[in-house]
């Protein structure tokens, strides 16, 4: 096992890795911004050196300066935590030809996955569902017609050069899907230079589930069933749960065996999450893979009873998996919810100082922290300041233990989204288990005309 | 005269609008980049660019002024 470890994170991340890196005896060093100097983490590692001005570009992304500091500060391996540098696979191979090990797979599978394209053939390979689709480009409306023949509506209408939503769009029927073509095409000449479009078919009001994978140097892989996130704004997760309120036994089963084949067609070694879009019929249809540890990993870790982050540290040590696929059961239930700083009706951020920080305490309840009562929420980074876990022995009680502790939660100084949170787990349709990713627009925003 | 001000504070990702240039309300004058979210920042009120206050890259507090509209 290493004897000191670097983190090239901030934040919630870094506490999290710091407390295992604790608990093994392994020492810590962390980087940080300007911006960075109170936060929790800084303190609570064994050395910390200051790498540079608040934007991510002349701070957490300078790999030069990350990497004099491992070396100064005689770190033996990396850990990326997630976002920043840690699916960056020009990163990953940096560390390893600085002599040092990256706690991550390798950078050719990070560079395989990165590319969406790349990603779903190697998927289709493996033997893994794709969203139906045009494996060439479409060259005109009337082929795009004939091709919506076959495959029938709603399809969606993709550039392949495309991102950010632009050059994309779904079409109902014939008509929508003439309108749409050309004016697609031609947007995604303008911004990508490449016109080329494809299609897939639509997956209408799909939840969001992902399987957890661990896997070591030696082929061995085990999955660690799946985390439901579909409940998200502006694309991005907010409440997580471990077990889906959705599968059935034999899904949860068949997306698990899907899971092992990605990773054993890749030869993945690491923590991994392969995400999928799941219909009501339980038809799954990969997404992507995230080649690094998640925000929500702790619902896993809750209901699994491993660390992931002890895990990724004794693979990436070069230690074979000591858990075989039958060792490992669901526990429980577990949900998470990422408390925000913004306003709960417009989704704005809301940096700004935090003068009382309140947490509940009791039965079931974990927090990961990224501040203290009064830390300086600055501008500079993602508005995530902490997550609350809770677990249960059923979905029931989890619900239950959440409310009451969301109740006692207080965030002051700040707008924060505990309000909404509030509000979507005490929904009728959340404790049905109705978690799809229309949730906040169809369950939620109407909430805030009717109060 | 209408100052127009940063409505949170944040790091000036883009502007929009040039000094001389005709605005009307409501039309962005700059965008804020605040907490990887993009910040419209809109005029209040018709007219002029008389003088822009901040360059892009530049950062701002809440309340700032970000130009003068005449």
């Amino acid at each position: 096992m290493f004897s000191k470890v670097l983190i090239a994170n901030r934040g919630e991340i870094a506490s999290r890795i710091i407390r295992t890196c604790a608990r093994l005896n392994i020492k810590t060093v962390v980087v940080y911004s300007e911006a960075d100097q109170q936060a929790p983490y800084v303190e609570e590692a064994d050395e910390s050196y200051l790498i540079g001005k608040p934007r991510v570009n002349e701070s957490y992304l300078n790999v030069d300066k990350i990497l004099q500091v491992a070396q100064k500060s005689g770190a033996e391996a990396i850990h990326p935590g997630y976002g920043l540098l840690s699916e960056n696979a020009d990163f990953a191979k940096r560390v390893r030809e600085a002599g040092l090990v990256f706690i991550g797979p390798s950078s050719e599978v990070i560079a395989k996955m990165g590319d969406k394209i790349a990603a779903r053939s190697e998927m289709q390979q493996a033997g893994v569902p794709i969203v139906p689709g045009t494996e060439a480009a479409v060259a005109d409306t009337e082929e795009a017609k004939e091709i919506a023949k076959q495959m029938g509506y709603p399809l969606m209408l993709k550039a392949a050069a495309g991102g950010g939503g632009i050059g994309m769009q779904a079409v109902k029927n014939d008509g929508e899907l003439e309108k749409a073509f050309e004016g697609n095409q031609k947007r995604a000449e303008t911004f990508f230079g490449d016109g080329k479009m494809f299609m897939e078919k639509q997956i209408v009001d799909p939840r969001h589930i992902e399987i957890q994978v661990l896997a070591d140097e030696f082929g061995n892989a085990v999955h660690l069933f799946e985390r439901e996130c579909s409940i998200q704004r502006r694309h991005q997760k907010v409440v997580e749960e471990a077990p889906s309120p959705f599968l059935s036994d034999q899904t949860r089963q068949s997306m698990g065996e899907s899971a092992l084949k990605a990773v054993q067609t890749l030869g993945y070694a690491n923590a991994g999450t392969i995400e999928f879009l799941v219909d009501e019929q339980e038809n799954y249809y990969f997404l992507e893979m995230n080649t690094r540890l998640q925000v929500e990993h702790p619902v896993t870790e809750e209901i699994t009873g491993l660390d992931l982050v002890e895990q990724q540290l004794r693979v990436a040590a070069g230690e074979k998996l000591a858990i075989r696929q039958e060792d490992l059961s669901i526990n429980g239930h577990a949900i998470e919810v990422r408390i925000y700083a913004e306003d709960s009706n417009t989704f704005f951020p809301s940096p700004g100082q935090l003068t009382n920080l309140v947490l509940p305490q009791g039965e079931g309840i974990r927090h990961e922290l990224a501040v203290h009562g009064q830390s300086q929420v600055t501008p500079f980074y993602d508005p995530m300041i902490a997550k609350l876990i809770v677990t249960g022995t059923s979905r029931e009680e989890a619900i239950e233990r959440l409310t009451t502790a969301l109740h006692q939660y207080e965030v002051q100084g700040i707008k924060s989204n505990v309000m909404m949170l509030k509000r979507i787990i005490t929904h009728e349709k959340f404790k049905q288990g109705e978690t799809k990713t229309s949730f906040i627009e169809n369950y939620y925003l109407p909430t805030l005309t009717n109060h | 005269m209408n100052e127009v001000k940063a409505s949170m504070a944040g790091s000036v990702w883009k502007i929009v609008a040039k000094e001389g240039e005709q605005v009307k309300s409501g039309e962005d004058v700059a965008i804020l980049e605040s907490m990887k979210m993009e910040i419209p920042i809109p005029s209040e009120a018709d007219g002029t660019v008389k003088e822009l206050k901040v360059a892009e890259g530049d950062f701002v507090n809440e309340g700032d002024v970000i130009a003068i509209i005449e």
